[in-house]
């Protein structure tokens, strides 16, 4: 069963089109990602399912209810863990859950149960009593995702769970939400611009770029529409080595992207001769080449032209960093 | 009818604030001994200086003004603090509960207008231990009536305050180049009646209405108009601030 239906889901803000003609369907039960760079519509999409902003054609529902014409239930059936802390931190953890359990009609008695129920799932029993204003990045981030289920929603929206976290705690939560996942039975719908992160929990990914789905699949099927094994290597002459692999049959696919060729190949150790080979041919130098297991930033670039990284360094183009000076980094 | 939604969220809504309001010991304190720096100093200070048309003791005159106005700043400030609570996103979090705005609107309004009660009652009960005199019993009532309106139009006037602003940056300007100015005008701290011209702008002040109405209820001279005609005038401007900042509050977004 759908538990998510979105048809031609569209805002235009003034003159920008931040999310244009978006149609997907979320399973009950998954963790269904989105994964885009900073500006893909990520956060729009999410704030017109959850009724914070009108779509400006399109419709969408959620449980079976219209996000325009039935507010109130589809507020009433999901929970939401904003990009930024929305907790107050005046407030102890327990006050915020009590608080938001009211809000959503919970009675006496329904509210204790249920306020042991979530901290105990994101361990912060001990820290109940605690002003949030005391709580470490990744308690409050947990504390988040507690209250989000407080009011037992069908499904959680996530945007962005581990943005700003430190690896270890990045890991933490990544365990809480698939333990909800699993215990709660709730479906989860998650952006992100972390490929580790959308590789790790999600049962299905969309990747969105400019507002646009490009593809809805499952993370192995994504990758293997890449190839077994992905090959970058760089040369003197991109263009001439690129013409010459074109002709190559065993290659599925090739993308040119500042100073690099992608191939995806199968047997990726045993190509690398052979491509050695076909550029000495054409009178190509090889200056690097590697073979490694495809990621999804390669699923990225495959279908985008080009990576997530690329595309976030250009939006900060103040720093003025080339690109393949971070690439080099690495 | 208690355990529905609406009515609980008016209740977490308020009682938020009360938390809020008496965990910070600091607001607590500042918002208390700020009115008493100027009952005192003002009040020792002018009493020499300010002739009052119809006599009588400073003190007496300036204790309905410092309680308009301590009412006032922090009504006032718990209407504006819906931007912090925009900045810091625990806005978002009451907007997608499943409640209507009205009601947030309300719970935040009777938070605010509590807190700034509890601060005049205060600041109230110290001068009639200083001594300044009460009119009569009913003239306590009324008292306490326009303390309540005060409190409502300024939360009201807070809440057009913070939908037009973005963050807290304007605020300071706000209170220095329209509330302060007005507050001066409004026979809080020193009479109108001596310069015409002065009188004439009074007439025009909201603030005046209430601070005339409070000093007239409270001890029963030393006011241009009567009472009731000030109460009358200032339930009109409390509606009129209130319609306003509830519609802007609703019209913006998160």
């Amino acid at each position: 069963m759908d538990i998510i239906k979105t048809k031609n889901l569209t805002k235009k803000f003034s003159d920008l089109t931040a999310v244009d003609n978006v149609t997907f369907s979320v399973h009950k039960g998954e963790i269904f990602g989105f994964l885009g760079p900073n500006g893909a519509g990520k956060t729009t999409t999410i704030k017109m399912l959850t009724t914070l902003l009108n779509p400006t054609a399109g419709s969408a529902r959620i449980s079976e209810f219209d996000i325009i014409k039935q507010r109130d239930k589809v507020r009433q059936n999901i929970g939401i863990v904003f990009q930024e802390p929305a907790l107050d931190t005046e407030l102890t953890g327990e006050e915020n859950l009590e608080y938001h359990a009211r809000m959503y009609g919970l009675n006496r008695s329904k509210r204790k149960d249920r306020i042991e129920e979530v901290l105990k799932l994101v361990d912060l029993e001990e820290k109940r009593r605690v002003f949030v204003k005391n709580y470490s990045g990744g308690m409050k981030r947990r504390l988040e995702i507690a209250r989000g289920l407080m009011h037992y929603p069908n499904v959680l929206f996530l945007d962005e769970p581990t943005l700003g976290l430190d690896a270890q705690t990045r890991r933490a939560i990544w365990a809480y939400i698939k333990k909800m996942n699993k215990e709660e039975d709730t479906t989860i719908f998650l952006t992100t611009h972390y490929m580790d992160e959308a590789e790790y929990l999600c049962d299905r990914v969309g990747i969105i770029d400019r507002g646009k789905i490009l593809v809805i699949n499952s993370i192995s099927n994504l990758k293997s529409a890449v190839g077994k094994d992905v090959i970058t290597l760089s040369c003197t002459d991109l263009n001439k080595l690129n013409k010459k692999l074109q002709e190559q049959k065993w290659i599925s696919k090739i993308k040119q992207h500042d100073g690099f060729l992608t191939l995806g190949v199968e047997k990726g150790d045993e190509k690398i001769p052979i491509i050695i080979e076909l550029a000495q041919i054409v009178g190509v130098k090889i200056k690097s080449i590697s073979v490694r297991k495809p990621t999804l930033d390669d699923v990225f670039l495959s279908y985008t032209g080009h990576t997530i990284r690329d595309e976030e360094v250009k939006s900060n183009s103040m720093i003025g960093i080339h690109p393949q000076y971070t690439r080099g980094k690495r | 009818m208690f355990n529905t939604r609406e009515f609980q969220a008016i209740y977490v809504m308020w009682l938020r604030q009360m938390k809020r309001f008496l965990r910070s010991k600091s607001r607590l304190v500042s918002t208390i001994i700020q009115p008493l720096f100027f009952l005192f100093i003002l009040g020792s200070g002018f009493r020499t200086v300010i002739t009052l048309g119809e006599g009588g003791d400073y003190l007496h005159f300036l204790a309905p003004g410092i309680v308009a106005m301590s009412i006032l700043f922090s009504s006032m400030f718990t209407g504006v603090s819906v931007l912090w609570d925009k900045q810091f996103g625990f806005l978002q979090e009451v907007l997608v509960a499943p409640i209507s705005r009205f009601s947030i609107i309300i719970g935040r309004t009777l938070g605010g207008a509590t807190t700034a009660l509890i601060q005049g009652l205060i600041i109230l009960i110290i001068a009639i231990g200083l001594g300044v005199p009460i009119s009569s019993f009913f003239g306590l009532l009324l008292t306490i009536a326009f303390m309540i309106l005060i409190a409502f139009s300024a939360v009201g006037f807070g809440l057009i305050i913070a939908s037009k602003m973005q963050d807290f940056h304007g605020f300071p300007l706000i209170m220095n180049l329209i509330i302060l100015p007005l507050l001066f005008l409004s026979s809080a701290f020193f009479p109108v009646t001596s310069n015409e011209t002065m009188k004439i702008i009074a007439f025009f002040n909201p603030l005046f209405y209430m601070v005339d109405g409070l000093r007239g209820s409270l001890i029963g001279f030393n006011n241009i108009l009567p009472p009731l005609v000030n109460l009358g005038l200032v339930f009109v401007i409390c509606i009129v601030m209130m319609t306003i900042g509830s519609y802007l509050f609703n019209k913006s977004e998160a």
